[in-house]
């Protein structure tokens, strides 16, 4: 087992799914024998504001947050929510991306503009996969997966192969979601 | 095998393992799933008590009746819980209990950050301090343990990132312990001035006891490195971020058990190195304590005393350090508030108080909080539980000796009613003043994830339980004029506000209907009508006038050749954008 502690950070918005699936990921790295750390935010954050968890393994993982310029893979659930974070990106990272936006309150009032070229701002600066995940989902008939593709992206990226994902993924979605989820899963393993 | 719990989850099953009897608590962010995660032990009986206090005393009556007790809150309910706490440490346990303060550094959910260690030394309780969730899990037994051995409730600090981090945990089996008897012993359970004279020197005889006790337990653990020259002295949180930082390169006194400190461990390890850190999240609280022994530490004048720790402060701090990272300047990301949800009821009340001129409206603590900000802009305060109905009556003193003549509405939530707005209510009643107090009953405590409470029907163990009324409460606190509306109702809501506005007298409007995210009761399904319907405009009718997005609705956006936009997948149907708009271009989809 690999010696470094790897930090995935993971952002969007309340309602997105985000904290199952670090669920999932942290229960799956668990079983297969790495130290875990997971944290994640609640309370008045969840209010359509912007949601974070941060998961860290490795051999020993002592603080569960990951700091600026730590983690290894910045997995955006939204647009503009990777520039909010991407200074926790380590220089040489990866930026995994869902090219979808949900405007936020001051945008939807009219107080302020959605950031135009987001995507082309990222790539110039790092090392970027993008996609749009709600556009696959809805094509599965369930706008909810777009987490699991997410997950499925972030694992190829992660190369974590060995790890039993469809149990991982059984354990923790209702069985009459399997399916769906386990096809999403695999289109984002495919990206 | 080892589960992954977050720190909330571990001490709930710590709980459990030791053998608790009986919990009260109310919820409060960080502390919420303590309670919730217990209550899934069914041998542990477990409650949502109306306020903190009332938890905490129903704890210490357990604990006179010889019950292992356990009473769990947010930082500032320990503010309300403080009295029965203060007067409980003087006289001692029968079975042990525990008092869980979780903290909120950063003000993650909060609307202070204050280090609740202090009331430790303040209260003279014994404290433990886990640093993540194995521990956090291991010294609830412990402070069981130490509770009955020393005859003191324990006070047991942890703090968001304690709470709401997941970490691996060895699982143990529950240790029953049958409930001690109770004989009557007026001396100790009756706190008299005289009585409590004596417990006064009793209790500082027990924390000279539990000085030694902290010199020797396995709480407080030594990690010695051949080097020389720096040792960390830390606790909770903050020493796995000082390991991050500074790995196995430097020594650590880590403590587990941080009230009384253990003057004679520190003194040892101290003397081993040259140059001694103190590295603790929020106060200078060890650093105070150890400084007052004579002993020369570098603390809060290198890391800030104000908001959450982190690995990168302590390392910027201390080793002058800072990692690459990655920089966008010329692309900035707009704020992401929280904001009501779509169909949330407590948006109509608020869409018509924005439109009150010369109003003051004093709010409280919950989602409603919410209706403070853009575009609604409906709250001049928001202090703590209970002020939305006090400070209203205060304000309306105030401007009485001013002779300013505005309207005053107090704004508070069902369960925050319950907690601490009655008494609050009756002042009003008591010392006249003729504020508006509008209780916003949506049927659930809801910022905190949606706990029952006393008026809705069920207990926190899921059985079935009497409804406090609201409406019957405000009439007996001698309320004359008071009214239940369905604040998805515009045109309802705006009558009752201007009758009531007229009046000299204190009135009060409740306004009824679910949270939008709750799961639904059969009472609820049956009373309201919940089915969810879609809304959309009709762009050809659309005059671009932006009037509903003065309703501050997630799922209505705006595009300068279109006009308002409502996100079908979000829109549940409340209707209120409809209402308010002035072209009748907002029509339920295939209504």
């Amino acid at each position: 087992m690999m010696n470094e502690t790897k930090n995935i950070l993971l952002v969007g918005v309340g309602g997105q799914g985000i904290i199952l699936t670090s669920k999932i990921l942290s229960n799956a790295l668990l079983n297969a024998g790495y130290d875990v750390k997971m944290s994640e935010v609640h309370g008045m954050a969840q209010r359509g504001g912007s949601v974070t968890t941060q998961v860290r393994y490795g051999k020993k993982v002592f603080s569960p947050i990951i700091g600026k310029g730590q983690a290894d893979v910045l997995i955006s659930f939204e647009l503009m929510e990777a520039i909010r974070w991407i200074e926790f990106l380590k220089p040489d990272g990866k930026l995994i991306i869902n090219d979808y936006k949900i405007p936020s309150a001051p945008i939807l009032a009219g107080f302020a503009k959605y950031p135009e070229n987001v995507l082309g701002t990222l790539k110039e600066k790092v090392h970027t996969l993008d996609f749009n995940a709600a556009d696959k989902a809805k094509e599965l008939g369930n706008l909810k997966v777009q987490n699991i593709i997410m997950l499925g992206a972030l694992v190829k990226a992660l190369e974590l192969n060995d790890i039993n994902w469809e149990e991982a993924i059984k354990d923790n979605v209702k069985p009459k979601f399997l399916d769906i989820n386990l096809k999403a899963f695999n289109i984002g393993k495919s990206l | 095998m080892k589960k992954l719990l977050t720190g909330n989850e571990a001490i709930a099953r710590g709980a459990w393992e030791a053998g608790v009897h009986v919990a009260s608590a109310y919820p409060g962010t960080p502390s919420t799933e303590i309670l919730e995660n217990l209550a899934l032990y069914k041998d542990v009986y477990s409650e949502w008590a109306p306020n903190e206090k009332v938890g905490m005393e129903v704890a210490v009556g357990a604990s006179i009746g010889g019950a292992r007790a356990l009473t769990a809150m947010k930082h500032v309910g320990l503010n309300v819980a403080a009295d029965p706490m203060f007067t409980y440490s003087y006289l001692g346990v029968n079975g042990g209990m525990v008092i869980v303060t979780a903290d909120d550094p950063g003000l993650h959910s909060s609307q202070n950050e204050q280090d609740n260690r202090h009331f430790a030394r303040h209260a003279k309780l014994p404290m433990l301090e886990p640093s993540d969730s194995q521990e956090a899990k291991d010294f609830m037994i412990e402070a069981y343990e130490i509770s009955e051995k020393f005859d003191v409730p324990v006070l047991f600090r942890i703090t968001t990132r304690i709470c709401h981090s997941k970490a691996p945990v060895e699982l143990g089996e529950r240790t029953e312990h049958e409930v001690k008897d109770y004989q009557r012993n007026i001396n100790k359970f009756v706190a008299t001035p005289a009585r409590c004279k004596v417990h006064h020197y009793e209790l500082e005889e027990k924390l000279k006891k539990l000085e030694i006790f902290a010199n020797t337990t396995k709480l407080n653990v030594e990690e010695i490195n051949d080097d020389t020259e720096i040792g960390i002295i830390t606790s909770g949180i903050a020493y796995q971020y000082a390991k991050e930082v500074f790995g196995d390169k430097v020594s650590y006194l880590k403590l587990g058990f941080t009230f009384p400190i253990p003057k004679e461990k520190i003194t040892n390890f101290t003397k081993k190195f040259k140059t001694i850190y103190v590295i603790e999240e929020l106060e200078p609280f060890l650093e105070n304590e150890i400084k007052a022994m004579g002993i020369n530490v570098i603390g809060k004048e290198k890391i800030p005393n104000i908001d959450e720790l982190n690995p990168d402060i302590i390392a910027k701090a201390l080793l002058n350090e800072e990692l690459p990272k990655v920089e966008i300047k010329e692309n900035k990301a707009v704020g992401r508030p929280p904001i009501l949800c779509a169909g949330c009821p407590h948006r109509g009340i608020f869409f018509e108080l924005s439109k009150k001129k010369d109003v003051v409206i004093t709010g409280d603590i919950g989602c409603y909080t919410l209706g403070s900000a853009e575009p609604l802009n409906a709250m001049d305060s928001v202090i703590c539980m209970g002020a939305g109905i006090s400070a209203a009556h205060g304000f309306a003193k105030a401007f009485e000796k001013k002779g300013r003549k505005s309207k005053i509405f107090g704004i508070v939530g069902d369960s925050t009613f319950f907690h601490s707005g009655i008494t609050s209510l009756l002042d009003i009643v008591y010392n006249k003043s003729n504020v508006t107090t509008i209780i916003l009953d949506n049927r659930i405590t809801g910022m905190t994830g949606h706990q029952e409470n006393p008026g809705t029907g069920f207990t926190l163990m899921g059985k079935e339980a009497p409804q406090a009324d609201i409406e019957a409460i405000v009439r007996a606190l001698g309320v004359k004029h008071v009214k239940t509306i369905n604040p998805n109702n515009l045109k309802e809501s705006k009558e009752l506000i201007d009758e009531y506005t007229k009046l000299e007298e204190p009135s009060v409007i409740i306004t009824r209907w679910p949270c939008a995210l709750k799961k639904f009761s059969e009472q609820d399904i049956n009373e309201f009508n919940l089915k969810v319907e879609k809304y959309a405009v009709d762009s050809s009718k659309c005059k671009k006038c932006k009037m509903c997005l003065k309703t501050g609705c997630p799922a209505i956006s705006f595009d300068p050749e279109i006009g308002s936009i409502i996100d079908q997948d979000m829109c549940i149907g409340c209707s209120v954008c409809a209402q308010v708009c002035p072209f009748k271009a907002i029509e339920k989809v295939g209504g």
